[in-house]
């Protein structure tokens, strides 16, 4: 399998007037009312339960597709439940200029890959970036083409340290390949 | 170049090559598990290691605070789940007595200068106050700690934070967090190390330091530093962690992101509105905001100073009728001095409800939560919409709490 690159079609998050939405926080990605949930299954269908707009986004996404976000995005408490309901989905990856520190750990932690690109708000407000787009991202050049409107745009590469925990899957199952001491 | 004060706590715990934004494997001197997440550590340590020994027991721990003692059943279960793990796995478990976490691991000498220590609550970097190096992480971090022993992580750039003149009470060290929450916002400090310096921070306590250490988090910071440190601060640091106190220091040619200056002459009293711990205004602006209830405790002000404060003013005057007033210290050992020195009597013959030690007020934990259209203001460092109940809390320091319920509104103590 190829894990350094990954092609799909994309949701901005925006909201009705356009804009990208910021500071989306765990609430809005994964409703706490939810949190007795523990199967990752059962997850997916309140991905975005709460965010205005999105509420319905579990019934529009395909396995494959790309989010992409506002600077900050996962603020609020620790929950996985906020990385793991996306990876219900089969999302495919995701896209943002900033994630909240312990959301990325998690997300990096869980093998679901968040990816970082500073240009998102110029790419989106120049509407190189629309939803239903089809994107092609490379996680360890940091080059991003989107296809439908063959527009080249670059990303920060992966981390050697976020690609060992993707390749492995997991951060326990990077813990139990990798040589050294568990 | 040479290297801030987090690149040097890093550098220390791992062999990696340090530097902003490179993602390094650290080794942690203390991991532990609160009554929150802390189940979810186990689980996942069982389902993935179950059978398979701890790197380091004597560096794993749980701390409860959080609901102490448990006032639901799902906190009773999760702390029953801990325990179990504990005992078969040799672990200390700092139970539903001992207080907040954090204050509870640098009580019992767990943390010094130069420690790495991250735990299941996003207020562990207050550990900068002595500082060391803190961090809060979820459970499957948490988990891995607990086998391993190391956790990754990505050096944050740093950023000075200049604070120019100096303040005096009543002005407190809440004071100034609050003013610099309200400069600062959200994102000047964001998934940043900041280290604040000025003439000023010399004069604060140790729990002055953790007060705005804690309130780095609020900022959206990854943590916060002091380096310069006062005689007082540095006697009681030094009791409490049994090794003599001496920060690292950034090297003089350190990269930082930006440096901020902050003029803070003559720093009056300040709050924090619904509904943002941001959203600061003076006392001034606020004053006559009509409040049904007061909370002095948390991470943030639950200290012995930060009680004794409002117990001088409370002292002769009392709570206002119709007002409730919760007191909650920290730990166990805080209680314990306020006791022996009597301030608990002041501040039970001044009308207030005194509550065992924990998160209690602060989380929904063990003291109760706001009811919709009622007033607190609170020593916390968080107002944010449900955190406390459905009702409206103001943040502010124990003095601005103490003469709020004085007078059944909002006011500083220059209004008594
Ligand atoms: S007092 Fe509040 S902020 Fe501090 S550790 Fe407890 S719950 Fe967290």
């Amino acid at each position: 399998m190829d894990t350094s690159s990954h092609r799909g079609r994309i949701w901005v998050l925006t909201d009705t007037s356009g804009k990208l939405i910021e500071d989306i926080d765990t609430d809005q990605i994964f409703h706490n009312a939810f949190l007795h949930i523990t199967e990752i299954a059962e997850m997916g269908r309140h991905a975005l339960g709460n965010l205005e707009g999105w509420k319905d986004f579990p019934k529009k996404v395909r396995p494959g597709d790309i989010i992409v976000a506002g600077r900050n995005f996962g603020a609020g408490s620790s929950r996985q439940q906020a990385v793991d309901c996306f990876i219900a989905l089969n999302v495919g990856l995701m896209l943002a200029p900033s994630y909240s520190s312990i959301y990325f750990r998690n997300a990096v932690n869980s093998g679901f890959p968040v990816l970082r690109c500073g240009d998102v708000d110029s790419l989106v407000n120049g509407r190189k970036l629309e939803t239903g787009d089809e994107v092609e991202v490379h996680f360890l050049n940091g080059r991003g083409r989107n296809l439908s409107k063959t527009h080249n745009f670059s990303i920060e590469p992966m981390s050697a340290v976020q690609r060992d925990i993707y390749r492995a899957g997991d951060l326990f199952a990077f813990g139990r390949s990798s040589g050294r001491k568990e | 170049m040479g290297k801030t004060v987090i690149e040097k706590i890093i550098q220390g715990h791992t062999a990696d090559e340090v530097a902003a934004g490179k993602i390094v494997w650290m080794d942690l001197d203390v991991r532990s598990a609160r009554d929150f997440g802390g189940p979810n550590v186990v689980k996942n340590y069982e389902r993935e290691y179950g059978g398979l020994p701890l790197a380091d027991k004597t560096k794993t721990f749980f701390t409860f605070d959080l609901c102490a003692p448990a006032c639901t059943l799902k906190y009773a279960d999760n702390q029953q789940i801990c325990r179990d793990f504990a005992r078969k796995n040799g672990i200390q478990v700092y139970d539903v007595d001992s207080g907040v976490g954090t204050h509870v691991l640098m009580e019992e000498g767990l943390v010094r200068f130069d420690s790495t220590v991250v735990g299941t609550d996003s207020h562990m970097n207050i550990l900068g106050a002595l500082g060391a190096f803190g961090q809060g992480m979820g459970d499957v971090d948490i988990a891995f700690a607990f086998r391993t022993g190391r956790a990754w992580f990505e050096v944050p750039e740093s950023v000075k934070v200049v604070l120019k003149g100096t303040f005096k009470e009543p002005s407190s060290a809440k004071d100034l967090t609050l003013f610099l929450l309200k400069v600062l916002g959200t994102k000047k400090v964001a998934l940043r190390a900041a280290e604040f310096t000025g003439p000023a921070l010399a004069g604060l306590s140790l729990a002055g330091r953790m007060t705005l250490c804690s309130m780095v988090t609020e900022m959206a910071g990854i943590i916060g530093f002091i380096p310069e440190c006062g005689a007082a601060a540095r006697d009681e640091i030094e009791k409490y962690s049994g090794v003599s106190f001496s920060p690292l220091l950034a090297d003089p040619d350190a990269g930082y992101a930006e440096t901020i200056e902050i003029d803070i002459e003559g720093l009056s009293p300040q709050v924090a509105a619904p509904p943002s711990p941001t959203n600061v205004k003076p006392v001034a602006e606020l004053r006559g905001t009509k409040i049904d209830a007061g909370f002095i405790g948390s991470c943030t002000n639950g200290r012995f100073e930060d009680f004794a404060a409002a117990a001088r003013l409370l002292k002769g005057r009392g709570v206002k009728k119709g007002i409730m007033l919760k007191i909650v210290p920290t730990t166990r050992r805080v209680y314990e001095e306020l006791l022996a020195k009597g301030v608990l009597q002041d501040l039970f013959d001044a009308g207030a409800i005194v509550v065992n030690p924990g998160c209690g007020g602060c989380a929904e934990g063990h003291v109760g939560l706001t009811g919709r259209g009622e007033v607190q203001v609170s020593t916390g460092n968080r107002n944010f919409p449900g955190k406390q109940g459905k009702g409206q809390t103001y943040l502010a320091g124990p003095a601005v709490v103490a003469a709020s319920c004085i007078l059944g509104h909002i006011a500083g103590p220059e209004d008594l």
